[in-house]
């Protein structure tokens, strides 16, 4: 038997949640023998080869790119994860909602503190620029998402427990301590 | 002292003083309910109804009916703990509940129901209501987008003269806590730390302090809400 | 006026418990409660000002910003919305050239929605400086704007004449109609008021009211239904050093119209009611609960209560039974459906925010002052008097076994004669729609948005406490009415406006349930959001007060008699869809910057 396929990605997140994966330590051997990853930041592989079976997405969706991202984890992923809160809730990108989409750009790239000079008010405006959402919007209220694991970043512990429970079917059981918001 | 009546909770026999509330009977006895809007010290208002409970087919609220002789309380059943995790998930919708953000992570009660009921995701859609942040007390911040309404602060926060601090403002969905503009600029810091220790989640902060704990030793970090309790 | 505050407070003994009084006469003598006002009053209560704004802000016709020297008040009821109040509201606006929650800046018209106000019978209906304008039109809301501008005084901008019946009184003079379509023995000419109290009270013992009450079975007039003999029973045994007896005239239920017209036709018989309840449970204090959409009828129902004064029927020795004190003050609310509970209407009575409080202790133990206390509606007073006329054995043989007597229905929307009936209870349905004249009926809302919507397929049942139970509201829909858009989803932001906020369910559920709905109609359903809906809605009856219990109940309702509605909406190729919508969520965006996003869509 073919072992499990997985892939990975950020979307409006910080990748924290992708060193929280890392942070499982030496198990990361472990995982290797357990599973293969396909497209993710982690073995840079960029697009999907073959059909996933679980794809773990860590940050919301705060742009156009955000969302064909999502839609095509969703198209070739068996099971999809929601990992960290971003994911979950939108996260710290959400605490802009809210707050009209005009006032942000302004704020990003004319009357910002940081702003030194932008007279001409150019605002960044390339074809290949993804164009930002009116909010940002949880995972799983754009595709179906099937598991969500939980902080900021969610404990290596988690992430490790429910993808062996995951992979191997066992029933998952978690310590108090593991699952958090924060 | 009033008479020892006998009642069940979930089948199980306890016994308390007569009129004593259920949510104190079943400590009492060893048995946790949840609670948010429920203070020792100050009269009970069943606003948050996460201690709802079931008695003779009828929800009642258990932080402010008084325990009877024979009465049956079902309180620890799939219906009633489905109801409760529902109510925390309504909670965290309606808000704007950002943990990683919040100073009183760790120490909120309002998460640590979450973790209580191992919410990995709230079944509503989230309302990312458009809610301010009101820092002109020179000593405390009422930020509305972490407030659940519970009314704790309204109800222990009083100056000398015995006038609250705090008090609603408007009604349904644009129900506020606010602070009073006078009063919230006279107060003292031990008032300010007791509006602050009286806020069961993070709306009420004391300036200038934060992330005092460290991650790990916070209440809620490794013992889940109610440990004192459950025996 | 500086001291205005420091002057109505003192009318009022600085009582903090009459804080409702003391908002109401500062909101009508200025137009608005300034800061400077609440602080004033803050300081002679000895409460922060915070805890007075919590009062002030809680309803809906108090204001701490101007509301214009004539503050138009348009219902929005449902059926307000059929017959046409948009129109209506479209009018308003252009003539003002202001749009509804504002004021002119001139600061003389204000154009404010409100909920319900009792006129279901003759909408679009609209309060202007608490006088009610019924039957609106185009014509007339653009002629009410010019008279006003041209300074012509509130009893000019009445054209129509007065209304029938006792709306002519000169004290009332009221354009309202009372549309009295079927009597019983309520609304029947043949009882002259006073009768019970001077030939039958002198005669009999408070338990024997009491005995007699219980004997005829009657039961609550307003919805709930709990045996008024039983209460009163409760509340004499109850211990403490006042009794009280309230009436409950906060009919707010959208649809409900009957008190406002029992009112009107027959004060007295509510008065001698409430007297005979006072003799009852040992009170000597009565007080008229009364929904400030009414304050209309304030002269003429102070003049009825000076009138009984003057005959002996209150005051001092009632009719001659030695000790027996009674008298009856009004006090009205300011805008809250919530305070129709009879919790929150204590609360109210004392100057407080409208807030259920939890059971138990029931009023009849704690209630007005935290002392015993007996509430009752409007209906149920006037019944008691011929009860206690011609005995309770009498009432039984009216009705059915366990709903005996009559009920007044306030029946209105698509029918050809609205207006309100007094039946036996066992009436059924079908030949409630034959009594009305209403044709082609797709469906009837029994006992108003707290109640259920009923289909055709259901008119055979009766009204009673234990089939169809209704306080009285009763709104029939022709086959032409969009049910979701135009009912359900009008009760759902009625439920949502008017929740007290109080608990966690019916402060944030309904909102969650009408997004819903929204969502469903706009084509973004799948059959997974009709399960949520029915799910989601159960969390509402761990509500303290009957409110929230009910407050999703035109969803949870609609969704069990009429499914097809929300199935034809239905997505059917889908089982997931969360409403987003990529092209939609980048529009702002796309605007801001000048361009149309691009979507790649390639395969990652």
């Amino acid at each position: 038997m073919s072992k499990p396929v997985i892939a990975t990605t950020s979307l409006a997140g910080c990748f924290g949640c992708h060193m929280s994966i890392l942070d499982i330590d030496e198990r990361i051997l472990q995982l290797i023998e357990l599973v293969e990853f396909n497209k993710s930041p982690v073995d840079d592989i960029k697009t999907f080869t073959k059909p996933v079976d679980i794809g773990i997405i860590e940050g919301g969706c705060c742009n156009s790119e955000n969302v064909e991202v999502l839609r095509s984890f969703r198209k070739n992923c068996k099971i999809l994860i929601s990992l960290g809160e971003c994911a979950i809730m939108g996260g710290l990108p959400a605490m802009r909602n809210g707050i009209p989409v005009e006032e942000c750009i302004e704020e990003a790239y004319v009357n910002g503190p940081t702003v030194q000079l932008n007279k001409e008010r150019i605002l960044p405006n390339d074809d290949e620029l993804p164009m930002l959402l009116d909010r940002v919007y949880p995972c799983h209220e754009i595709v179906k998402i099937d598991y969500f694991l939980p902080g900021c970043p969610p404990r290596a512990d988690l992430i490790w427990e429910a993808l062996v429970a995951l992979i191997t079917g066992n029933p998952l059981k978690l310590p108090y301590e593991v699952v958090k918001f924060d | 002292m009033s008479e020892l009546i006998k009642f069940r909770i979930d089948g199980t026999e306890c016994m308390a003083e007569s009129g004593t509330y259920i949510v104190e009977a079943a400590r009492q006895n060893g048995i946790y309910i949840p609670t948010l809007c429920n203070m020792p010290g100050v009269k009970p208002k069943g606003a948050c109804r996460i201690c709802t409970v079931r008695i003779n087919g009828r929800m009642m609220t258990s932080c402010t009916t008084p325990v009877t002789q024979g009465m049956e309380i079902e309180s620890n059943s799939e219906t009633i703990n489905e109801l409760r995790k529902s109510i925390v998930e309504l909670l965290f919708v309606s808000g704007n509940h950002f943990c990683p953000a919040c100073e009183k992570s760790g120490n909120c009660e309002l998460q640590a129901l979450g973790y209580y009921y191992q919410m990995m995701v709230p079944r509503f859609p989230y309302d990312f209501p458009q809610k301010g942040v009101d820092a002109s007390s020179p000593y405390l911040i009422k930020d509305q987008n972490r407030c659940i309404m519970c009314k704790r602060c309204i109800k222990a926060v009083r100056d000398d003269q015995g006038r609250p601090l705090f008090a609603f403002r408007n009604r349904g969905n644009h129900l506020e806590v606010v602070l009073d503009e006078e009063l919230g600029k006279q107060m003292t810091p031990e008032l300010a730390e007791a509006a602050m220790a009286a806020c069961p989640v993070g709306s009420i902060l004391v300036k200038e302090k934060g992330f005092a704990q460290p991650i790990g030793k916070r209440k809620f970090d490794n013992k889940p809400i109610g440990s004192d309790v459950a025996v | 006026m500086e001291n205005i505050a420091k002057l109505i407070a003192w009318k009022f003994g600085n009582d903090r418990t009459r804080l409702m009084d003391m908002l109401i006469e500062i909101q009508e003598t200025e137009g608005y409660i300034s800061k400077a006002n609440a602080r004033e009053l803050a300081g002679l209560l000895g409460t922060s000002q915070a805890d007075i704004e919590q009062t002030i802000s809680f309803y809906h016709f108090l204001s701490m910003k101007p509301r214009g020297r004539y503050s138009i008040y348009l219902n929005n009821s449902v059926v307000a919305e059929m017959f046409g109040r948009k129109a209506i509201r479209e009018t308003f606006e252009k003539a003002a050239g202001i749009s509804f929650g504002e004021v002119t800046p001139d600061g003389l018209i204000g154009l404010f929605d409100t909920a319900c106000i009792g006129m279901s019978d003759q909408e679009p209906a609209a309060i202007i400086n608490n006088k009610v304008f019924t039957r609106l039109t185009p014509f007339r809301a653009k002629e009410i704007i010019r008279y006003i501008r041209e300074g012509r005084s509130l009893n000019e901008l009445v054209h129509e004449g007065f209304g029938d019946g006792k709306n002519q009184d000169p004290r009332l003079r009221a354009m309202v109609s009372s549309n009295i379509r079927r009597k019983g023995m309520v609304l029947s000419d043949n009882y002259h008021y006073g009768k019970v109290l001077r030939e039958k009270l002198p005669t009999m013992s408070p338990e024997a009211v009491i005995a007699e009450v219980k004997h005829s079975h009657l039961r609550g007039r307003g919805g709930a239904g709990f045996p008024t003999g039983f209460k009163w029973e409760f509340c004499r045994r109850a211990k403490g050093p006042k009794h009280f007896v309230v009436c409950n005239a906060d009919e707010g239920e959208p649809g409900t119209f009957k008190d406002r017209v029992i009112l009107t036709e027959k004060p007295e018989l509510v008065f001698e009611g409430m007297v005979v309840a006072g003799y009852a449970i040992g009170s000597d204090q009565g007080i008229l609960y009364l929904r400030y959409e009414y304050r209309y009828m304030k002269d003429y129902l102070e003049g009825v209560l000076q009138n009984m004064r003057n005959e002996g029927l209150l005051g001092r020795n009632i009719c001659g039974i030695e000790g027996f004190d009674f008298d009856i003050r009004i006090q009205y609310g300011a805008g809250a459906y919530v305070c129709g509970e009879e919790s929150a209407l204590l609360e109210s009575l004392e100057g407080k925010r409208g807030e259920p409080r939890d059971k138990p202790p029931f009023p009849v133990e704690k209630g007005y002052l935290e002392l015993p206390t007996i509430i009752n509606n409007v209906e149920t007073f006037a019944t008691v008097v011929r009860i206690i006329e011609n005995g309770g054995e009498w009432f039984t043989q009216f009705g059915t076994e366990d709903s005996t007597g009559t009920k007044i229905l306030s029946i209105s929307g698509d029918c050809m004669f609205p207006g309100v009936y007094e039946v036996n209870w066992g009436f059924n349905v079908n030949d409630m729609l034959d009594m009305v004249g209403a044709y082609d009926v797709q469906a009837v809302q029994v006992g108003g948005p707290s109640g259920t919507l009923i289909g055709p397929d259901e008119f055979y049942r009766t009204l009673g406490y234990s089939d169809l139970s209704t306080g009285g509201s009763m709104i029939i829909f022709g086959k032409q009415r969009d049910l979701l858009r135009e009912v359900v989803l009008n009760f759902m932001e009625f439920f949502i406006d008017e929740s007290c906020g109080s608990c966690s369910t019916c402060r944030n559920m309904p909102q969650v349930m009408r997004n819903k709905l929204h969502k469903i109609l706009d084509g973004k359903g799948v059959k997974k959001d009709l399960d949520d809906l029915r799910e989601w809605g159960k969390l509402l009856l761990a509500s303290r007060c009957g409110l929230g219990q009910t407050a999703g109940n035109p969803i949870i309702s609609s969704l069990k008699n009429f499914p097809h509605l929300y199935e034809r909406l239905l997505q059917r190729d889908k089982t997931f869809d969360e409403g987003f919508d990529l092209e939609a969520s980048v529009k702002a965006a796309n605007a801001y910057v000048g361009r149309k996003a691009v979507f790649h869509h390639h395969e990652h």
